[in-house]
């Protein structure tokens, strides 16, 4: 499904990684791992298309991503280092605006469904009023709606999570995995993934 | 594609009516700027007649300024920005869509409070509608031409001022249509040219600046 052939990336000069190939399956898991700064998000936000690499290129399927574009951007998930929910709009009202840009059908019920999986409970207060944690809660449960896209790329998933909140998420991608999706993500956490043969990309 | 950019307008529209005091300070900034001329120059009728349509247009231009800077930081300071970067429809029709929104929030009550301000510099009544019709169709260009501007400076240290100094220019050309249009009515003339002049750029300006916005978000967070 995604391949990625000889990557460059450099940052402010340097060089992060070179000559990176890789090719994911549907139904398999790859963890990128490595130091900080080894360039783990950058290596994430190549596979998403918002970094282009210095040389080299992304396919999917086939075809590289430059020219799908949105065609790409409807087959993915990225969950980025910052949660990417507003302070000022409710967890609901967070979750359902970014499935509608996603293009995923999400009814009001399936939202609040999605969020009370992930302990938050339908309220009317902001997020600015949640702790770092919840926060990212808000940002994961995009992942329960988003069971129909193959591909996920998740950057530091496990970040400010509670255990019972990680284990969750754990169940998650390994059902994702199990289903013929494909995962990459990152994690500086001892993360317990139940996949046969998870795959590491090891930077720096 | 039509379901993500009403998404995108009742976001923002909702954004800015959680954070009313945005919106206020911009309206507040336009109410003042307006307010100082005839402290400054002096209560002659005449002169504040003539000087009303330029005054309250160069108001309007900075109090547009004022609330550019926002359009894109907010949403790229916490992640949003990426999303919507990754989003099904195209980045063209989204960022169409938050040109909207900020011209709903930012350029529509301008529209409104004019006549007030017009009213201040002693215009004739029969000019408000001229003025109203000019600023209707202006403020969507300077919405427009300003997310460009707002998109090339994101993230950029001293952004603020590097935006004034980029896209200040860019208005020269709506400020003299928009400005000239109720001149040409004060003066007894037709405005409909300069009208039309200023329709004619709003449809350019909607046809071509998404794509230009769209090409500088993407270079500009890289």
């Amino acid at each position: 499904m995604l391949e990625a052939s000889d990557l460059d990336c450099q940052r402010g000069g340097r060089a992060l990684f070179r000559g990176l190939s890789f090719a994911l399956r549907g139904g398999e898991l790859l963890r990128v791992a490595g130091e900080n700064g080894s360039g783990k998000t950058s290596l994430l936000k190549i596979l998403c298309g918002l970094l282009a690499p210095d040389q080299g290129e992304v396919r999917w399927r086939g075809e590289p991503i430059r020219r799908l574009r949105e065609d790409y951007a409807r087959n993915l998930v990225y969950l980025g280092h910052a949660p990417a929910v507003k302070d000022d709009l409710t967890a609901a009202e967070n979750l359902s605006i970014a499935c509608t840009l996603a293009g995923i059908e999400a009814p009001a019920q399936s939202v609040h469904e999605a969020l009370a999986r992930y302990g938050l409970a339908a309220g009317q207060a902001p997020v600015r009023k949640l702790s770092q944690g919840q926060r990212r809660r808000a940002a994961l449960a995009r992942l329960l709606l988003s069971q129909g896209v193959p591909l996920w790329l998740l950057d530091e998933p496990f970040a400010a999570l509670d255990a019972s909140a990680a284990r969750l998420t754990e169940e998650l991608i390994a059902r994702h995995v199990a289903g013929g999706g494909a995962v990459v993500y990152t994690t500086h956490q001892d993360a317990n993934i139940d996949v046969k043969e998870p795959r590491v990309v090891e930077l720096g | 594609m039509i379901a993500a950019a009403r998404c995108i307008v009742v976001r923002d529209l909702l954004l800015a009516l959680r954070r009313r005091s945005d919106v206020a300070t911009a309206l507040l900034f336009f109410v003042i700027v307006a307010s100082l001329f005839p402290l400054g120059v002096g209560a002659e009728p005449n002169l504040l007649r003539a000087v009303a349509p330029g005054v309250i247009w160069v108001a309007a231009l900075l109090s547009t300024m004022l609330s550019l800077g926002r359009l894109f930081a907010a949403d790229h300071a916490d992640g949003t920005l990426e999303q919507m970067l990754l989003g099904a429809a195209p980045l063209g029709v989204v960022v169409a869509a938050k040109s909207f929104a900020h011209w709903l929030a930012a350029g529509l009550p301008l529209v409104a409070i004019a006549p007030v301000i017009a009213l201040q510099y002693d215009l004739p009544a029969s000019l408000y509608g001229v003025l109203a019709l000019s600023l209707l169709l202006g403020t969507p260009v300077l919405s427009l031409i300003g997310a460009i501007g707002a998109a090339l400076t994101l993230g950029l240290r001293g952004g603020g001022v590097l935006l004034s100094l980029l896209v200040l220019p860019l208005y020269v050309p709506v400020l003299i249509i928009g400005a000239g249009s109720v001149d040409m009515a004060a003066a007894g003339l037709a405005p409909a040219g300069q009208l039309q002049l200023l329709a004619a750029m709003l449809v350019v300006a909607a046809a071509f600046a998404p794509w230009a916005i769209a090409a500088a978000l993407r270079i500009s967070t890289e």
